[in-house]
């Protein structure tokens, strides 16, 4: 990575470690937050793709194109057509049998295509991006301090996270095929090999998500240990970024789901390999319970997830609006609540599973009221920008997708949690919709706006702005075009997970919307190699980034882009929040941390 | 012709359930127009103009008590209301003699009619594959089971889904209010023949149900003398 003269004389008397203490085995947060990054990048691509192949089947089901194709297809068959009129799935004839037939595929390798896409997405890129990167990155240089709490469990949290990946990619090549019972993993059918045909690759799945939660563990222990203990003199709880808080209260709820998800795949892998009875009826075990466990640690997860993305939303809306965010305490408040909340919702993904009807009742109820405090926060959202002197750069785009995304996200949830509306949506592609709007419209939006907005200061060069903007209104227009048209065919009655939807006659009339998501993804996907392109290409010939080049309060920017060893020259001390932009009685529109308010702005001030 | 919305809906229940979802889809859209215009009004009005600041202010306490409070009434009613539906359709099911037993496994669903003696597991039960027959107009009580995995029992055209769990026995019920053939897909992964894992409803009159079942020894003949007797002499001449 590109280095400033600033950060090589800071550098100087630190020793020089080589290579592999520098870029593979480093204790330093800065660098393990890139190696997270990179992680999670490169497992975007593969789920990308994996979402790819998906779409494709469902548009045209064993590559067959109908009798009278409409308008979209004959456009995509006159380009992926074959000689036998058959639109196989672009790419894939290198995929040998029995997984893909010359890039036809069957059931089987559908179920682990579903599976697959979504362990990747939710464990490998989301939470290594948004936990894993930016909270490693952010965490000491935002609360003013050297480094993470414990540099070397830190190393290590990264370590066991590319095992685990590593574990998760063999799955694909072992006999037998990946995981193919859903990211859910519904028991029994995961409980046993003979249910699914799929015998290693659970078991790896299984494994593989053992360890990553031990990684997870590890990163739960020092963020939580580095905010309590380590922030700059000055910092008080309620003068941290609402980045910081977002991470510090997801830290907390991995620390105690976790354990659940661990002990639960614990349990799943001793019923598929130990020949014991948890979840299988005919031992005396229950498969409600695998529910039940799952999802006391799911439901948490999806705020994990989304919570990290709030945070940074918060502060780019502020920091491009030049406006303290509105209602600072509200947002951390509400933050607090839905973390509470999440351990008392779950059940809302097992309405129809058989559980006590009574039960569905309370789970409404819980459900019902954590979407206030989501609500809360999109309203001082909104609040943030009234009044200000909002830029348009590329991080803000996305910071105002995310907001605007999650909006349709959180209102389709309301659908799902009214007991008998779910009776009808649950497993339709309605819920699909749903995921879709929070994970990509708000984390992945999140996500984009986080490396957008701090790569100057990670990386010590500036992205190419008009390229982020291209990149930002295509995957904008498309990822509308893909998620959108879900609700619809969901609402029609279209379930998940279907490999083929021509073999039900009730979806005839909407499986034209599965041609229009489709055509969709093509765009989606090319839309991002704006991305990929800007992201290498700045990394190596990027402009040469400023020390502060958006103008920015928290204390990150302080430091040299990027930022040497030991982040700081002097330890900074904090006077005030986050959030002092365009004081009145000041000529500039912003105030770092570090700097005292003037005599007259201190009166009132927390 | 393109499908935007609900499939048809032949279900007493199913009308209740459609009905929340309209509620739901007009408190959500009035919602999502007025959010996403505030933003789009906003984005507009406050953009950078050169000598304009933004104006200082870290928020506004009682218009956080007025957003906090209008959300959570408009749930509270959701939830109640909501909740009226949900008692009766899942919480119990209401008293009726027609009584079936869906067994679900890898990869169809298995219909067992408990026959003329009205007791299941007896040598007279009907034993079918995929296909359930019901009369119009009458609450049908399905015990769903599972042979091997999760399924779950879904009949879009009467908005009923139910999961078939093994080693438990779940008792859903419908009443069809029209005559006609509505599909009956598993709506649950459960193994790579979960996709075209099908089957049929069919919702005839009194009359055809009844000739129906005595051809499938299903009821008896003389129990059903008197209905289709009665069913002749209403055909109109």
């Amino acid at each position: 990575m590109s280095q400033t003269k600033t950060a090589h004389e800071a550098h100087a008397h630190h020793e020089e470690l080589g290579f592999i203490r520098t870029y593979v085995f480093s204790t330093d947060h800065k660098m393990i937050a890139r190696q997270f990054l990179f992680l999670g990048l490169m497992m975007m691509i593969l789920g990308g793709a994996l979402a790819f192949m998906i779409r494709w089947e469902l548009a045209w089901p064993e590559g067959k194109i109908p009798q009278n194709p409409g308008l979209l297809t004959r456009m995509v068959a006159s380009v992926f057509s074959d000689a036998e009129g058959n639109m196989p799935v672009p790419l894939t004839k290198w995929i040998p049998e029995p997984y893909m037939y010359g890039g036809i595929m069957g059931p089987e390798f559908y179920n682990s295509l579903v599976t697959m896409h979504a362990t990747i997405m939710v464990f490998f890129v989301v939470m290594p991006i948004l936990v894993g990167c930016f909270g490693n990155f952010l965490i000491p240089l935002m609360i003013g301090t050297r480094d993470m709490a414990f540099p070397l469990l830190n190393m290590l949290s990264f370590s066991v996270a590319a095992v685990a990946g590593v574990i998760m990619l063999a799955g694909f090549f072992v006999e037998g095929g990946h995981a193919a019972a859903g990211w859910t993993a519904y028991a029994p059918l995961s409980a046993q090999a003979h249910w699914s045909g799929v015998e290693w690759g659970q078991h790896l799945w299984c494994i593989s998500l053992i360890i990553l939660g031990i990684s997870s563990l590890m990163v739960s222990i020092n963020y939580i240990t580095t905010v309590i203990n380590m922030r700059a003199p000055g910092m008080t709880y309620f003068r941290l970024p609402l980045t910081i808080w977002s991470l510090f209260v997801v830290a907390i709820l991995l620390l105690l789901a976790l354990p659940v998800l661990t002990s639960a795949l614990g349990m799943l892998l001793f019923d598929r390999m130990m020949g014991t009875s948890f979840f299988l009826p005919e031992g005396g075990g229950q498969p409600l319970l695998w529910q039940h466990l799952f999802w006391f640690f799911g439901h948490p997860e999806v705020y994990v997830l989304i919570l990290p993305a709030m945070g940074i939303a918060s502060d780019v809306l502020s920091t491009f609006s030049r406006k303290p965010i509105f209602g600072y305490k509200a947002m951390a408040y509400s933050m607090i609540a839905i973390a509470f909340l999440s351990w008392i919702v779950w059940g809302h993904h097992m309405f129809q599973s058989g559980m006590n009807p009574a039960l569905g009742t309370t789970f409404m109820i819980s459900t019902m009221v954590i979407a206030v405090p989501s609500a809360i926060k999109t309203f001082n959202w909104l609040g943030t920008l009234w009044g200000g002197d909002i830029r348009f750069t590329s991080p803000m785009l996305h910071a105002l997708a995310f907001v605007s995304m999650f909006v349709i996200g959180g209102l389709s949830g309301i659908y799902m949690a009214s007991t008998p509306v779910d009776i009808f949506i649950h497993d339709t592609y309605f819920i699909v919709a749903h995921i879709h709007y929070v994970v990509f419209g708000g984390s992945i939006f999140g996500l984009f706006a986080a490396i957008a907005y701090w790569f100057p200061k990670m990386f010590g060069r500036m992205m190419n702005e008009p390229l982020n903007k291209i990149h930002f209104w295509l995957t904008f227009v498309f990822f509308n075009w893909v998620f959108f048209p879900m609700h619809i065919i969901g609402v029609g009655g279209h379930m998940r997970r279907i490999y083929n939807p021509t073999q039900y006659e009730f979806l005839a009339p909407i499986q034209w919307w599965n041609e229009l998501i489709t055509v969709g993804i093509i765009g989606l996907a090319v839309s991002q190699t704006f991305f990929v392109i800007n992201f290498f290409w700045s990394l190596f010939a990027g402009k040469v980034a400023e020390r502060n080049p958006w103008h920015a309060n928290t204390l990150e920017w302080v430091a040299p882009s990027p930022p040497p060893h030991g982040n700081f020259a002097a330890i900074p001390t904090v006077h005030h929040g986050p959030y002092e932009y365009s004081l009145p009685d000041m000529q500039e529109d912003w105030l770092p941390q570090d700097r005292p308010l003037g005599r007259k702005a201190a009166v009132g001030h927390a | 012709m393109l499908r935007w919305w609900l499939p048809e809906d032949v279900s007493t229940y199913g009308v209740h359930i459609d009905e929340m979802f309209h509620a739901i889809y007009i408190v959500t859209t009035i919602t999502f127009v007025l959010v996403e215009l505030a933003l789009i009004v906003f984005l507009i009005r406050y953009r950078h103009r050169p000598g304009r600041r933004a104006v200082y202010t870290h928020g506004n306490t009682a218009l956080e008590i007025a957003w906090t409070i209008a959300p959570a009434i408009v749930l509270v009613i959701l939830g109640v209301v909501s909740n009226q539906w949900w008692g009766v359709i899942k919480a119990s099911v209401p008293p009726t003699d027609f009584h079936v037993q869906v067994t679900a496994k890898q990869f169809n669903w298995e219909i067992l009619y408990s026959g003329p003696d009205g007791k299941f597991e007896t040598a007279d039960d009907v034993k079918l594959d995929n296909d359930l027959y019901v009369p119009v107009h009458k609450i049908v009580r399905v015990t769903l089971k599972s042979r091997d995995v999760i399924h779950s029992f879904f009949l879009p055209n009467l908005r009923l889904k139910q999961d078939a769990v093994p080693g438990r026995d779940i008792d859903v019920w419908f009443e069809a209010t029209k005559t006609g053939k509505y599909e009956m897909p598993c709506a649950e992964l459960c193994g790579f023949g979960h996709s075209g894992m099908k089957g049929w409803l069919f919702v005839q009159s009194d009359a055809d149900y009844r000739k129906w079942a005595v051809e499938k020894r299903i009821a008896l003949a003389d129990d059903a003398a008197p209905v289709l007797a009665q069913a002749a002499a209403d055909e109109p001449r």
